[in-house]
C-alpha cells in the first residue's frame, strides 16, 4: 500500500499530505507517525494540509487523534495550511478540531513548534 | 441536455475518494463556487463512507438538476444494507454505531440545501441531497 512520507529534520517530523487520502491511508499515517515520534525521539510534528481540498469527519478525526497521541508521546503537533473553504466546511460539518494547534503556513507553524518546545524545556 | 445521471458503485475507501473527485468535477463544470464545491464534496464523502461502513457498499447517482435558471447537483446514495431502525436518533449529532464521530448524516444535512432520507430495516437506505449553485 502507498504511504505518506515522513521527513525528519532535527527533532521535528514533517509531513506534507499531497494526495486525496482514503481512510486506510489516513490510519497508516497515524500508525507511522506515532512509531516515528518514538524512534526519532521527535519533539515536534508539523503536518501541512495545504494541498487538501477536502477534510471530512474521518480525516479531521485522524488529525485530532494524531495530535492527542503525539502529546501523550511528549511531542507537539501543529497542522498548517488549511484552505479557507475547508475551514468553513469543517465548522459547518460540526468539527472544530479542538485540541489541534493550527498555523497559517509552514513558517508560522515551525515558529509555533519551536516556541512550544522551548517553553517546555524552561518549565 | 442538462440532466443526466451518472451512477457509480462504492465498495471501498478508495471508491469514496473516486466519488469525491467525480462530484468535484461535476460541481466545477456547473460553476459552483469553491466553498459550495467543498461543502458538496464533503457531504458526498460522509455519505459515501456510510455506504461502505454500514452496508458493505452501494451506489451513488450524480445528477445535474435545473429549476428555471437555477442549476444544481443532486446526489443519491443507495444501499441494500441493514437499514436504520431509528432515523431520528441516527440524525442526531454525535450518534454513531461504529465508533465514528456521528457527524456523517447530520453534517451532510447541514452542508446541503436539500436532504431526504428513506430507510427500511432489512432492505436498505437511500439518502438524497441537493445543492443549488
Amino acid at each position: 500500500m502507498e504511504r505518506i512520507p515522513i521527513l525528519k529534520m532535527g527533532e521535528y517530523l514533517l509531513v506534507t499530505i499531497q494526495v486525496d487520502m482514503h481512510d486506510r491511508l489516513a490510519l497508516a499515517l497515524q500508525d507511522d507517525l506515532t512509531q516515528k515520534i518514538v524512534s526519532a525521539r521527535a519533539k515536534g510534528v508539523l503536518i501541512d494540509i495545504s494541498a487538501l481540498d477536502v477534510v471530512d469527519s474521518f480525516i479531521g478525526r485522524t488529525l485530532a487523534d494524531i495530535a492527542s497521541m503525539s502529546r501523550v508521546l511528549d511531542a507537539e503537533t501543529v497542522v498548517v495550511g488549511m484552505r479557507p473553504a475547508v475551514a468553513i466546511t469543517l465548522v459547518e460539518l460540526g468539527l472544530s478540531l479542538e485540541g489541534v494547534r493550527t498555523a497559517l503556513n509552514v513558517e508560522r507553524g515551525m515558529d509555533l513548534l519551536r516556541a512550544r518546545i522551548e517553553a517546555r524545556r524552561l518549565a | 441536455m442538462l440532466s443526466f445521471v451518472d451512477e457509480r458503485p462504492v465498495r471501498s475507501s478508495e471508491d469514496v475518494v473516486t466519488i469525491r473527485q467525480a462530484v468535484r468535477q461535476r460541481a466545477v463544470d456547473l460553476g459552483f463556487s469553491l466553498v459550495d464545491q467543498t461543502k458538496l464534496v464533503t457531504a458526498a464523502s460522509e455519505l459515501a463512507r456510510n455506504l461502505v461502513q454500514h452496508a458493505g457498499g452501494g451506489v451513488v447517482k450524480v445528477q445535474t438538476i435545473a429549476e428555471g435558471p437555477r442549476r444544481g447537483l443532486r446526489l443519491v446514495f443507495e444501499d441494500k444494507g441493514p437499514g436504520i431502525p431509528d432515523l431520528q436518533l441516527a440524525m442526531r449529532d454525535g450518534y454513531s454505531t461504529d465508533g465514528g464521530l456521528g457527524l456523517g448524516l447530520s453534517g451532510a444535512r447541514r452542508l446541503s440545501n436539500e436532504f431526504a432520507i428513506d430507510s427500511t430495516p432489512g432492505q436498505g437506505t437511500r439518502v438524497t441531497i441537493a445543492r443549488w449553485k
